[in-house]
Protein backbone atom coordinates (compact mmCIF):
# COMPACT_ATOMS: atom_id res chain seq x y z
CA UNK A 1 0.00 0.00 0.00
CA UNK A 2 1.95 3.50 -0.59
CA UNK A 3 1.68 5.88 1.45
CA UNK A 4 3.16 8.85 2.51
CA UNK A 5 4.31 9.89 6.38
CA UNK A 6 3.96 13.28 7.91
CA UNK A 7 7.77 12.50 8.37
CA UNK A 8 8.61 12.36 4.77
CA UNK A 9 5.97 15.29 3.96
CA UNK A 10 8.20 17.62 6.38
CA UNK A 11 11.42 16.16 4.76
CA UNK A 12 10.45 17.35 1.53
CA UNK A 13 9.18 20.42 2.58
CA UNK A 14 12.36 21.41 3.95
CA UNK A 15 14.03 20.10 0.22
CA UNK A 16 11.76 22.53 -1.52
CA UNK A 17 12.36 25.23 1.16
CA UNK A 18 8.66 25.25 1.76
CA UNK A 19 7.84 26.38 5.99
CA UNK A 20 5.22 24.25 6.38
CA UNK A 21 3.33 24.71 10.38
CA UNK A 22 2.20 21.24 12.51
CA UNK A 23 -0.92 21.54 11.16
CA UNK A 24 -0.24 22.35 7.85
CA UNK A 25 2.08 19.16 7.84
CA UNK A 26 -1.21 17.41 9.38
CA UNK A 27 -3.25 18.37 6.57
CA UNK A 28 -0.56 17.86 3.29
CA UNK A 29 -0.23 14.80 4.27
CA UNK A 30 -3.80 13.95 3.98
CA UNK A 31 -4.54 15.29 0.79
CA UNK A 32 -0.97 13.55 -0.59
CA UNK A 33 -1.35 10.17 0.74
CA UNK A 34 -5.05 10.64 -0.82
CA UNK A 35 -3.62 11.54 -4.38
CA UNK A 36 -0.90 9.18 -4.33
CA UNK A 37 -3.16 6.23 -3.48
CA UNK A 38 -5.22 7.48 -6.48
CA UNK A 39 -2.25 7.55 -8.89
CA UNK A 40 -1.31 4.45 -7.61
CA UNK A 41 -4.60 2.75 -9.32
CA UNK A 42 -2.62 3.09 -12.51
CA UNK A 43 -0.34 0.21 -11.41
CA UNK A 44 -3.25 -1.87 -11.14
CA UNK A 45 -4.60 -1.40 -14.89
CA UNK A 46 -1.24 -1.60 -16.16
CA UNK A 47 0.62 -5.10 -16.42
CA UNK A 48 4.29 -5.75 -16.61
CA UNK A 49 4.23 -5.34 -19.80
CA UNK A 50 3.62 -1.31 -20.02
CA UNK A 51 6.78 0.66 -19.68
CA UNK A 52 6.16 3.79 -17.50
CA UNK A 53 5.67 6.62 -19.78
CA UNK A 54 7.24 9.94 -19.07
CA UNK A 55 6.39 11.39 -22.31
CA UNK A 56 3.52 11.37 -23.83
CA UNK A 57 4.49 11.56 -27.56
CA UNK A 58 6.68 8.19 -29.18
CA UNK A 59 9.45 11.14 -30.14
CA UNK A 60 13.21 10.53 -29.68
CA UNK A 61 16.50 12.16 -30.94
CA UNK A 62 15.16 15.90 -31.13
CA UNK A 63 18.21 17.54 -31.45
CA UNK A 64 19.42 21.32 -32.87
CA UNK A 65 22.62 21.82 -34.73
CA UNK A 66 25.70 23.59 -32.58
CA UNK A 67 25.03 26.69 -34.19
CA UNK A 68 25.18 30.29 -32.10
CA UNK A 69 21.77 32.31 -31.61
CA UNK A 70 21.52 35.55 -30.47
CA UNK A 71 21.48 35.65 -26.43
CA UNK A 72 19.65 38.43 -24.42
CA UNK A 73 21.48 41.41 -23.51
CA UNK A 74 22.97 41.23 -20.27
CA UNK A 75 20.00 43.92 -19.00
CA UNK A 76 17.33 41.69 -20.63
CA UNK A 77 18.59 39.13 -18.59
CA UNK A 78 18.96 41.27 -14.99
CA UNK A 79 15.34 42.89 -15.95
CA UNK A 80 13.71 40.47 -13.56
CA UNK A 81 16.18 40.07 -10.96
CA UNK A 82 14.97 41.54 -7.46
CA UNK A 83 18.54 42.69 -7.35
CA UNK A 84 22.02 43.00 -9.02
CA UNK A 85 24.92 44.39 -8.80
CA UNK A 86 28.32 44.60 -11.50
CA UNK A 87 25.93 43.11 -13.90
CA UNK A 88 25.61 39.76 -11.98
CA UNK A 89 22.12 38.65 -10.22
CA UNK A 90 22.52 39.73 -6.14
CA UNK A 91 21.01 36.67 -3.96
CA UNK A 92 20.86 36.68 -0.03
CA UNK A 93 23.99 35.05 1.71
CA UNK A 94 24.27 31.13 0.93
CA UNK A 95 25.73 30.27 4.25
CA UNK A 96 24.57 31.36 7.35
CA UNK A 97 26.97 32.20 10.71
CA UNK A 98 28.06 28.60 11.52
CA UNK B 1 37.41 20.24 14.82
CA UNK B 2 41.37 19.57 15.37
CA UNK B 3 44.13 19.37 12.84
CA UNK B 4 44.69 14.84 12.42
CA UNK B 5 48.48 14.18 13.03
CA UNK B 6 48.89 12.36 9.77
CA UNK B 7 50.29 9.04 9.44
CA UNK B 8 53.23 8.38 7.40
CA UNK B 9 51.90 7.34 4.04
CA UNK B 10 54.33 3.88 4.28
CA UNK B 11 53.16 3.33 7.64
CA UNK B 12 49.35 3.91 6.47
CA UNK B 13 49.86 1.66 3.27
CA UNK B 14 51.06 -1.03 6.00
CA UNK B 15 47.64 -1.55 7.91
CA UNK B 16 44.81 -0.22 5.01
CA UNK B 17 44.23 -0.84 1.56
CA UNK B 18 42.56 2.13 -0.06
CA UNK B 19 39.71 2.34 -2.52
CA UNK B 20 39.44 4.76 -4.82
CA UNK B 21 36.64 6.13 -7.39
CA UNK B 22 37.59 9.16 -9.41
CA UNK B 23 34.58 11.44 -11.50
CA UNK B 24 35.64 13.68 -13.73
CA UNK B 25 34.15 16.33 -15.52
CA UNK B 26 34.48 17.12 -18.84
CA UNK B 27 33.57 21.24 -20.40
CA UNK B 28 32.64 20.07 -24.07
CA UNK B 29 34.11 22.48 -26.18
CA UNK B 30 31.09 23.10 -28.24
CA UNK B 31 30.31 26.47 -29.86
CA UNK B 32 26.88 26.48 -27.72
CA UNK B 33 25.59 25.00 -24.91
CA UNK B 34 23.88 21.83 -23.98
CA UNK B 35 20.49 23.27 -24.28
CA UNK B 36 19.97 26.54 -26.24
CA UNK B 37 22.10 28.49 -28.75
CA UNK B 38 24.26 30.61 -26.34
CA UNK B 39 27.73 31.22 -26.95
CA UNK B 40 29.98 28.99 -25.04
CA UNK B 41 33.12 31.73 -25.64
CA UNK B 42 35.74 32.18 -22.28
CA UNK B 43 35.85 35.91 -21.08
CA UNK B 44 32.80 37.13 -22.09
CA UNK B 45 30.98 40.23 -20.20
CA UNK B 46 28.69 39.26 -17.47
CA UNK B 47 25.35 37.64 -18.05
CA UNK B 48 26.06 38.36 -22.18
CA UNK B 49 25.45 34.57 -23.11
CA UNK B 50 22.11 33.93 -21.69
CA UNK B 51 18.68 33.11 -22.75
CA UNK B 52 15.22 32.15 -21.28
CA UNK B 53 15.88 28.30 -21.55
CA UNK B 54 19.69 29.10 -19.46
CA UNK B 55 17.87 30.92 -17.71
CA UNK B 56 15.10 28.75 -16.51
CA UNK B 57 12.16 31.42 -17.14
CA UNK B 58 8.53 30.00 -17.66
CA UNK B 59 7.74 28.42 -20.67
CA UNK B 60 11.67 28.24 -22.38
CA UNK B 61 11.95 24.69 -23.81
CA UNK B 62 15.84 23.25 -24.17
CA UNK B 63 16.50 21.25 -26.58
CA UNK B 64 19.71 19.51 -26.75
CA UNK B 65 22.93 20.25 -28.90
CA UNK B 66 23.67 17.30 -31.34
CA UNK B 67 27.45 17.87 -31.52
CA UNK B 68 27.11 17.97 -27.14
CA UNK B 69 25.41 13.99 -27.93
CA UNK B 70 27.90 12.86 -30.78
CA UNK B 71 30.89 13.87 -28.69
CA UNK B 72 29.57 11.90 -25.07
CA UNK B 73 28.70 8.49 -27.79
CA UNK B 74 32.38 9.20 -29.28
CA UNK B 75 33.99 9.50 -25.62
CA UNK B 76 32.04 6.58 -24.34
CA UNK B 77 33.07 4.18 -27.68
CA UNK B 78 36.53 5.82 -26.53
CA UNK B 79 36.51 4.45 -23.15
CA UNK B 80 35.34 0.95 -24.81
CA UNK B 81 31.99 1.94 -22.97
CA UNK B 82 28.41 0.63 -24.04
CA UNK B 83 26.58 3.17 -25.18
CA UNK B 84 22.65 3.10 -24.72
CA UNK B 85 20.04 2.65 -27.09
CA UNK B 86 18.00 4.66 -25.15
CA UNK B 87 18.16 7.12 -22.71
CA UNK B 88 16.50 9.82 -20.99
CA UNK B 89 17.72 13.33 -19.30
CA UNK B 90 16.84 14.16 -15.38
CA UNK B 91 15.88 16.79 -13.28
CA UNK B 92 18.55 16.88 -9.99
CA UNK B 93 16.71 19.03 -7.66
CA UNK B 94 18.86 21.55 -5.63
CA UNK B 95 18.63 24.70 -4.33
CA UNK B 96 21.66 26.70 -4.64
CA UNK B 97 21.87 30.14 -6.68
CA UNK B 98 24.75 28.61 -9.43
CA UNK B 99 21.81 26.81 -11.06
CA UNK B 100 18.96 29.59 -11.70
CA UNK B 101 16.20 26.75 -12.55
CA UNK B 102 16.64 25.18 -9.37
CA UNK B 103 17.49 21.90 -10.89
CA UNK B 104 20.77 20.87 -13.15
CA UNK B 105 20.05 18.91 -16.28
CA UNK B 106 21.51 15.32 -16.22
CA UNK B 107 21.52 11.99 -16.68
CA UNK B 108 20.43 9.87 -13.47
CA UNK B 109 19.78 6.10 -13.75
CA UNK B 110 20.34 6.16 -17.76
CA UNK B 111 23.71 7.02 -19.10
CA UNK B 112 24.41 7.26 -22.44
CA UNK B 113 27.42 5.13 -21.77
CA UNK B 114 28.63 2.80 -19.40
CA UNK B 115 30.60 -0.47 -18.17
CA UNK B 116 34.04 0.73 -20.30
CA UNK B 117 37.70 1.04 -19.37
CA UNK B 118 40.79 2.57 -20.02
CA UNK B 119 44.36 1.06 -19.46
CA UNK B 120 47.02 3.35 -18.00
CA UNK B 121 50.44 3.39 -18.25
CA UNK B 122 52.11 4.06 -15.01
CA UNK B 123 55.77 5.57 -15.09
CA UNK B 124 57.48 2.61 -14.84
CA UNK B 125 55.30 0.78 -17.79
CA UNK B 126 53.44 -0.98 -15.92
CA UNK B 127 49.88 -0.84 -17.29
CA UNK B 128 46.61 -0.62 -14.63
CA UNK B 129 43.02 -0.85 -16.19
CA UNK B 130 40.45 1.35 -14.57
CA UNK B 131 36.97 0.54 -15.24
CA UNK B 132 34.41 2.77 -16.39
CA UNK B 133 30.91 2.66 -14.53
CA UNK B 134 29.78 5.00 -16.86
CA UNK B 135 29.80 8.64 -18.65
CA UNK B 136 26.49 10.98 -19.13
CA UNK B 137 25.75 14.37 -20.33
CA UNK B 138 24.67 16.90 -18.09
CA UNK B 139 25.19 21.13 -17.96
CA UNK B 140 27.46 23.31 -16.26
CA UNK B 141 26.44 25.60 -13.54
CA UNK B 142 27.02 29.34 -13.28
CA UNK B 143 29.99 31.06 -11.68
CA UNK B 144 29.50 32.78 -7.86
CA UNK B 145 31.44 36.07 -6.57
CA UNK B 146 31.17 35.69 -2.84
CA UNK B 147 31.34 39.64 -1.24
CA UNK B 148 31.87 40.73 1.52
CA UNK B 149 33.73 37.58 3.22
CA UNK B 150 37.48 37.23 3.74
CA UNK B 151 39.63 36.45 0.02
CA UNK B 152 36.27 35.75 -1.39
CA UNK B 153 35.37 33.06 0.54
CA UNK B 154 31.40 31.76 0.91
CA UNK B 155 32.43 31.62 4.86
CA UNK B 156 31.17 34.99 5.81
CA UNK B 157 30.16 36.42 2.89
CA UNK B 158 27.26 39.18 3.01
CA UNK B 159 25.68 37.91 -0.37
CA UNK B 160 27.09 36.80 -3.67
CA UNK B 161 26.72 37.75 -7.06
CA UNK B 162 25.84 35.34 -9.87
CA UNK B 163 27.48 35.25 -13.92
CA UNK B 164 25.24 32.18 -15.65
CA UNK B 165 27.28 32.53 -18.44
CA UNK B 166 28.90 29.13 -17.48
CA UNK B 167 25.02 27.69 -16.85
CA UNK B 168 24.20 25.36 -19.08
CA UNK B 169 27.67 24.76 -20.77
CA UNK B 170 27.92 20.95 -22.00
CA UNK B 171 29.69 18.35 -19.38
CA UNK B 172 30.67 15.06 -19.69
CA UNK B 173 31.09 13.26 -16.35
CA UNK B 174 33.03 9.85 -16.44
CA UNK B 175 32.79 8.10 -13.02
CA UNK B 176 34.83 5.09 -12.43
CA UNK B 177 34.25 1.80 -10.48
CA UNK B 178 35.44 1.48 -7.35
CA UNK B 179 39.57 1.04 -8.35
CA UNK B 180 41.15 -1.56 -6.30
CA UNK B 181 44.20 -3.28 -6.02
CA UNK B 182 45.97 -0.23 -6.61
CA UNK B 183 47.99 -0.43 -2.80
CA UNK B 184 50.17 2.18 -2.03
CA UNK B 185 50.16 3.14 -6.10
CA UNK B 186 46.59 4.29 -5.66
CA UNK B 187 47.98 8.33 -5.93
CA UNK B 188 49.97 7.66 -9.02
CA UNK B 189 46.92 5.69 -10.22
CA UNK B 190 44.89 8.81 -9.87
CA UNK B 191 47.09 10.97 -11.59
CA UNK B 192 47.79 8.57 -14.45
CA UNK B 193 43.92 7.93 -15.31
CA UNK B 194 43.46 11.64 -15.10
CA UNK B 195 46.90 12.34 -17.29
CA UNK B 196 45.25 9.56 -20.13
CA UNK B 197 41.66 10.73 -20.02
CA UNK B 198 42.69 14.27 -20.49
CA UNK B 199 44.53 12.74 -23.64
CA UNK B 200 41.84 11.02 -24.88
CA UNK B 201 39.48 13.93 -24.84
CA UNK B 202 41.63 16.37 -27.03
CA UNK B 203 42.61 13.38 -29.14
CA UNK B 204 39.00 13.01 -29.72
CA UNK B 205 39.29 16.71 -30.47
CA UNK B 206 36.20 16.77 -28.12
CA UNK B 207 37.79 19.56 -25.67
CA UNK B 208 41.06 20.84 -24.99
CA UNK B 209 40.63 19.89 -21.73
CA UNK B 210 42.71 22.41 -19.88
CA UNK B 211 42.43 21.50 -16.08
CA UNK B 212 43.68 25.35 -15.43
CA UNK B 213 40.83 26.67 -17.22
CA UNK B 214 38.14 24.50 -15.13
CA UNK B 215 37.58 22.73 -18.63
CA UNK B 216 38.39 19.48 -16.81
CA UNK B 217 37.90 18.63 -13.05
CA UNK B 218 38.21 15.51 -11.04
CA UNK B 219 36.70 14.60 -7.52
CA UNK B 220 38.19 12.15 -5.64
CA UNK B 221 36.75 9.35 -3.55
CA UNK B 222 38.76 7.40 -1.35
CA UNK B 223 38.01 5.09 1.47
CA UNK B 224 40.54 3.20 3.38
CA UNK B 225 39.43 -0.71 4.57
CA UNK B 226 41.98 -2.77 6.52
CA UNK B 227 44.33 -5.29 4.48
CA UNK B 228 42.48 -8.07 3.72
CA UNK B 229 39.17 -6.94 4.36
CA UNK B 230 36.29 -7.55 1.01
CA UNK B 231 33.79 -4.32 1.99
CA UNK B 232 34.43 -0.41 1.56
CA UNK B 233 35.77 2.06 4.02
CA UNK B 234 33.32 4.95 4.38
CA UNK B 235 34.47 7.46 2.07
CA UNK B 236 35.30 10.97 1.36
CA UNK B 237 34.43 13.00 -1.81
CA UNK B 238 37.68 15.52 -2.28
CA UNK B 239 35.84 18.13 -5.09
CA UNK B 240 37.17 20.01 -7.79
CA UNK B 241 40.89 18.82 -7.90
CA UNK B 242 42.26 20.78 -10.69
CA UNK B 243 45.77 19.58 -11.64
CA UNK B 244 47.28 16.18 -12.31
CA UNK B 245 49.56 16.85 -9.19
CA UNK B 246 47.07 17.69 -6.75
CA UNK B 247 45.42 14.38 -7.97
CA UNK B 248 48.25 13.11 -6.71
CA UNK B 249 48.32 14.65 -3.94
CA UNK B 250 45.17 14.86 -2.81
CA UNK B 251 44.85 11.21 -3.14
CA UNK B 252 48.01 10.78 -0.64
CA UNK B 253 47.06 13.14 1.60
CA UNK B 254 43.73 11.47 2.11
CA UNK B 255 45.08 7.97 2.85
CA UNK B 256 47.28 9.80 5.38
CA UNK B 257 44.42 11.30 6.68
CA UNK B 258 41.78 8.35 7.22
CA UNK B 259 44.55 6.25 8.66
CA UNK B 260 45.31 8.90 11.35
CA UNK B 261 41.12 8.94 12.11
CA UNK B 262 40.96 5.26 11.83
CA UNK B 263 43.77 4.13 13.81
CA UNK B 264 42.73 6.66 16.34
CA UNK B 265 39.82 4.58 16.75
CA UNK B 266 37.28 7.01 14.89
CA UNK B 267 35.38 7.09 12.16
CA UNK B 268 35.39 9.02 8.65
CA UNK B 269 32.82 11.52 8.03
CA UNK B 270 30.85 10.92 4.67
CA UNK B 271 31.39 14.58 3.43
CA UNK B 272 32.49 16.38 0.70
CA UNK B 273 36.34 18.20 1.22
CA UNK B 274 37.81 21.26 -0.15
CA UNK B 275 41.75 20.36 -1.50
CA UNK B 276 43.74 23.74 -1.25
CA UNK B 277 46.79 23.76 -3.75
CA UNK B 278 48.78 25.63 -1.14
CA UNK B 279 50.15 23.03 1.03
CA UNK B 280 48.49 19.96 -0.50
CA UNK B 281 45.75 19.53 2.70
CA UNK B 282 41.92 19.13 2.68
CA UNK B 283 39.39 20.37 4.61
CA UNK B 284 35.69 19.45 5.22
CA UNK B 285 32.86 20.65 3.02
CA UNK B 286 29.17 20.14 3.50
CA UNK B 287 28.02 16.64 5.03
CA UNK B 288 27.22 14.63 1.73
CA UNK B 289 23.09 14.39 1.16
CA UNK B 290 21.72 11.41 0.19
CA UNK B 291 21.13 10.80 -3.64
CA UNK B 292 17.25 10.34 -3.24
CA UNK B 293 17.07 14.03 -1.56
CA UNK B 294 17.48 15.41 -5.51
CA UNK B 295 14.69 13.91 -5.97
CA UNK B 296 15.90 13.02 -9.42
CA UNK B 297 13.33 11.96 -12.53
CA UNK B 298 12.98 12.17 -15.81
CA UNK B 299 13.26 15.41 -17.72
CA UNK B 300 9.80 15.69 -19.13
CA UNK B 301 11.13 18.77 -21.51
CA UNK B 302 13.32 16.78 -23.37
CA UNK B 303 13.13 13.56 -25.40
CA UNK B 304 14.60 10.25 -25.11
CA UNK B 305 18.04 10.06 -26.91
CA UNK B 306 18.06 6.81 -28.96
CA UNK B 307 21.65 6.34 -30.79
CA UNK B 308 21.17 3.80 -33.63
CA UNK B 309 23.04 1.19 -33.75
CA UNK B 310 24.53 2.47 -37.34
CA UNK B 311 25.09 6.12 -36.18
CA UNK B 312 27.00 4.99 -32.92
CA UNK B 313 29.20 2.33 -35.03
CA UNK B 314 30.10 5.13 -37.63
CA UNK B 315 31.30 6.93 -34.90
CA UNK B 316 33.00 3.82 -33.94
CA UNK B 317 34.51 3.84 -37.56
CA UNK B 318 36.06 7.41 -37.04
CA UNK B 319 37.69 7.21 -33.83
CA UNK B 320 41.24 8.29 -33.36
CA UNK B 321 44.09 6.11 -32.76
CA UNK B 322 43.88 5.89 -28.53
CA UNK B 323 46.68 7.93 -27.59
CA UNK B 324 48.40 5.15 -25.54
CA UNK B 325 48.43 2.93 -28.55
CA UNK B 326 49.83 5.83 -30.76
CA UNK B 327 52.67 6.75 -28.12
CA UNK B 328 53.49 3.19 -28.21
CA UNK B 329 53.71 3.36 -32.28
CA UNK B 330 55.91 6.44 -32.01
CA UNK B 331 58.01 4.98 -29.29
CA UNK B 332 58.86 1.93 -31.66
CA UNK B 333 59.63 4.65 -34.31
CA UNK B 334 61.56 7.06 -32.64
CA UNK B 335 63.76 3.65 -31.03
CA UNK B 336 63.54 4.96 -27.51
CA UNK B 337 62.92 3.20 -24.08
CA UNK B 338 60.12 4.10 -22.23
CA UNK B 339 61.97 6.03 -19.61
CA UNK B 340 62.43 8.78 -22.88
CA UNK B 341 59.43 8.36 -23.81
CA UNK B 342 57.62 9.40 -20.39
CA UNK B 343 59.84 12.39 -20.46
CA UNK B 344 58.75 13.23 -23.26
CA UNK B 345 55.22 12.94 -22.69
CA UNK B 346 55.69 14.58 -19.35
CA UNK B 347 57.74 17.70 -21.18
CA UNK B 348 54.43 18.18 -23.43
CA UNK B 349 56.54 17.17 -26.32
CA UNK B 350 55.23 14.02 -28.29
CA UNK B 351 52.51 16.52 -30.61
CA UNK B 352 55.63 18.91 -31.28
CA UNK B 353 58.27 16.68 -32.40
CA UNK B 354 55.21 14.71 -34.57
CA UNK B 355 54.70 17.69 -36.47
CA UNK B 356 58.04 18.75 -36.82
CA UNK B 357 58.87 15.00 -38.44
CA UNK B 358 55.89 15.77 -40.47
CA UNK B 359 57.07 19.25 -41.36
CA UNK B 360 60.40 16.71 -42.99
CA UNK B 361 63.11 16.56 -40.19
CA UNK B 362 64.18 13.21 -38.98
CA UNK B 363 62.66 11.58 -35.68
CA UNK B 364 65.89 11.28 -33.38
CA UNK B 365 66.92 15.31 -34.97
CA UNK B 366 63.47 16.58 -33.79
CA UNK B 367 62.96 15.00 -30.78
CA UNK B 368 67.09 16.16 -29.80
CA UNK B 369 65.68 19.75 -30.27
CA UNK B 370 62.81 19.51 -28.00
CA UNK B 371 63.88 17.74 -25.23
CA UNK B 372 67.38 19.48 -25.23
CA UNK B 373 67.86 23.18 -25.96
CA UNK B 374 63.88 24.18 -26.34
CA UNK B 375 62.95 21.97 -23.06
CA UNK B 376 65.96 24.02 -21.65
CA UNK B 377 64.80 27.40 -22.37
CA UNK B 378 60.94 26.66 -21.82
CA UNK B 379 61.88 25.71 -18.38
CA UNK B 380 64.42 29.05 -17.86
CA UNK B 381 61.52 30.85 -18.68
CA UNK B 382 58.52 29.07 -16.82
CA UNK B 383 56.41 28.31 -20.04
CA UNK B 384 55.19 25.51 -21.90
CA UNK B 385 57.34 23.94 -25.18
CA UNK B 386 53.97 24.80 -27.16
CA UNK B 387 53.93 27.95 -25.83
CA UNK B 388 57.72 28.92 -26.76
CA UNK B 389 58.07 31.46 -29.51
CA UNK B 390 59.04 28.72 -32.18
CA UNK B 391 56.99 26.17 -34.12
CA UNK B 392 58.03 22.52 -35.21
CA UNK B 393 58.53 24.20 -39.14
CA UNK B 394 60.86 26.73 -37.62
CA UNK B 395 62.89 23.46 -36.42
CA UNK B 396 62.14 21.45 -39.51
CA UNK B 397 63.76 24.00 -41.29
CA UNK B 398 66.74 24.13 -39.21
CA UNK B 399 66.79 20.16 -39.23
CA UNK B 400 66.93 20.90 -43.15
CA UNK B 401 69.46 23.01 -43.14
CA UNK B 402 72.07 20.95 -41.18
CA UNK B 403 71.15 17.86 -43.12
CA UNK B 404 72.24 20.21 -46.37
CA UNK B 405 75.56 21.43 -44.70
CA UNK B 406 74.80 25.23 -45.11
CA UNK B 407 74.59 24.67 -40.68
CA UNK B 408 76.79 23.27 -38.20
CA UNK B 409 75.14 22.35 -34.76
CA UNK B 410 77.01 25.27 -33.30
CA UNK B 411 75.47 27.40 -35.85
CA UNK B 412 72.44 25.29 -35.71
CA UNK B 413 72.01 26.94 -32.01
CA UNK B 414 72.67 30.04 -32.80
CA UNK B 415 69.53 30.09 -35.57
CA UNK B 416 67.20 28.64 -33.39
CA UNK B 417 68.43 31.20 -30.58
CA UNK B 418 67.68 33.53 -33.22
CA UNK B 419 64.52 31.73 -33.76
CA UNK B 420 63.23 32.24 -30.00
CA UNK B 421 64.69 36.02 -29.49
CA UNK B 422 61.88 36.58 -32.78
CA UNK B 423 64.86 37.87 -35.19
CA UNK B 424 62.44 35.91 -37.67
CA UNK B 425 61.95 32.22 -39.75
CA UNK B 426 65.29 30.20 -39.84
CA UNK B 427 66.46 31.62 -43.12
CA UNK B 428 65.86 35.15 -41.87
CA UNK B 429 68.38 34.54 -39.15
CA UNK B 430 70.99 33.37 -41.33
CA UNK B 431 70.50 36.27 -43.61
CA UNK B 432 70.74 38.49 -40.75
CA UNK B 433 73.37 36.94 -38.64
CA UNK B 434 75.58 35.70 -41.74
CA UNK B 435 75.53 32.20 -40.20
CA UNK B 436 76.59 30.31 -43.04
CA UNK B 437 78.68 26.90 -42.76
CA UNK B 438 82.31 27.85 -44.75
CA UNK B 439 81.91 25.47 -48.11
CA UNK B 440 83.80 27.64 -50.19
CA UNK B 441 86.87 25.07 -50.60
CA UNK B 442 89.49 27.94 -51.30
CA UNK B 443 88.14 29.86 -48.09
CA UNK B 444 88.67 27.04 -45.82
CA UNK B 445 91.75 25.56 -47.84
CA UNK B 446 93.34 28.99 -47.40
CA UNK B 447 92.36 29.00 -43.46
CA UNK B 448 93.68 25.55 -42.88
CA UNK B 449 97.08 26.50 -44.46
CA UNK B 450 97.34 29.76 -42.08
CA UNK B 451 96.48 27.39 -39.24
CA UNK B 452 99.22 24.57 -40.09
CA UNK B 453 101.04 27.17 -40.88
CA UNK B 454 100.85 29.31 -37.18
CA UNK B 455 101.22 25.82 -35.93
CA UNK B 456 104.50 23.85 -36.87
CA UNK B 457 104.86 21.70 -34.07
CA UNK B 458 101.55 20.49 -33.81
CA UNK B 459 101.85 20.11 -37.88
CA UNK B 460 104.70 17.82 -36.95
CA UNK B 461 103.15 15.95 -34.74
CA UNK B 462 100.71 15.20 -37.31
CA UNK B 463 102.98 14.33 -39.71
CA UNK B 464 104.24 11.97 -38.11
CA UNK B 465 101.48 10.19 -37.11
CA UNK B 466 99.72 11.50 -33.72
CA UNK B 467 96.52 11.66 -35.68
CA UNK B 468 94.23 12.99 -32.17
CA UNK B 469 96.73 16.40 -32.53
CA UNK B 470 94.80 17.41 -35.47
CA UNK B 471 91.72 18.30 -32.94
CA UNK B 472 93.93 21.34 -32.27
CA UNK B 473 94.50 22.48 -35.34
CA UNK B 474 90.33 22.16 -36.48
CA UNK B 475 90.10 24.44 -33.02
CA UNK B 476 92.41 26.95 -34.90
CA UNK B 477 90.27 26.98 -37.60
CA UNK B 478 87.28 27.09 -36.49
CA UNK B 479 88.17 30.33 -34.42
CA UNK B 480 89.30 31.69 -37.78
CA UNK B 481 86.44 31.16 -39.46
CA UNK B 482 84.21 31.77 -35.99
CA UNK B 483 82.87 28.77 -36.00
CA UNK B 484 81.00 28.63 -39.43
CA UNK B 485 83.30 25.67 -40.82
CA UNK B 486 82.18 22.50 -41.10
CA UNK B 487 84.63 20.54 -38.75
CA UNK B 488 84.87 17.46 -40.22
CA UNK B 489 85.35 19.01 -43.53
CA UNK B 490 88.27 20.67 -41.68
CA UNK B 491 89.44 17.83 -40.61
CA UNK B 492 89.57 15.66 -43.36
CA UNK B 493 91.46 18.94 -45.30
CA UNK B 494 94.18 19.18 -42.59
CA UNK B 495 94.75 15.48 -42.82
CA UNK B 496 94.94 15.43 -46.45
CA UNK B 497 97.06 18.56 -46.54
CA UNK B 498 99.80 16.98 -44.01
CA UNK B 499 99.66 13.64 -46.44
CA UNK B 500 98.08 11.64 -43.26
CA UNK B 501 95.85 8.84 -43.57
CA UNK B 502 92.66 9.90 -40.85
Amino acid sequence: MPGISREEVAHLARLARLELKDEELDHFAGQLDDIIGAVATVSDVANEDVPPTSHPLPLTNVMRPDTVRPSLTPQQALSGAPAQEQQRFKVPQILGED
Amino acid sequence: MTVTELVPYEEALATYDPVMGLEVHVELGTATKMFCGCSTTLGADANSQTCPTCLGLPGALPVVNATGVESAVRIGLALHCEIAEWCRFARKNYFYPDMPKNFQTSQYDEPIAFDGYLDVQLEDGEIFRVEIERAHMEEDTGKSTHIGGATGRIHGASHSLLDYNRAGIPLIEIVTKPIEGAGERAPEVAKAYVAELRELIKALGVSEARMEMGQMRCDVNLSLRPKGERSFGTRSETKNVNSLRSVERAARFEVQRHAAVLDAGGKIVQETRHFHEDDGSTTPGRVKEEAEDYRYFPEPDLVPVAPSREWVEELRAGLPELPRVRRNRLREEWGISQHEMQSVLNAGAVGLIVATTDAGAPADQARKWWMGELARRANESGTDLADLPIGPEDVARVCALVAEGSLNDKLARQVIEGVLDGEGAPDEVVEKRGLKVVSDEGALGAAVDEAIAGNAAVAEKIRGGKVQAAGALVGAVMKATRGQADAARVRELILEKLGVEG
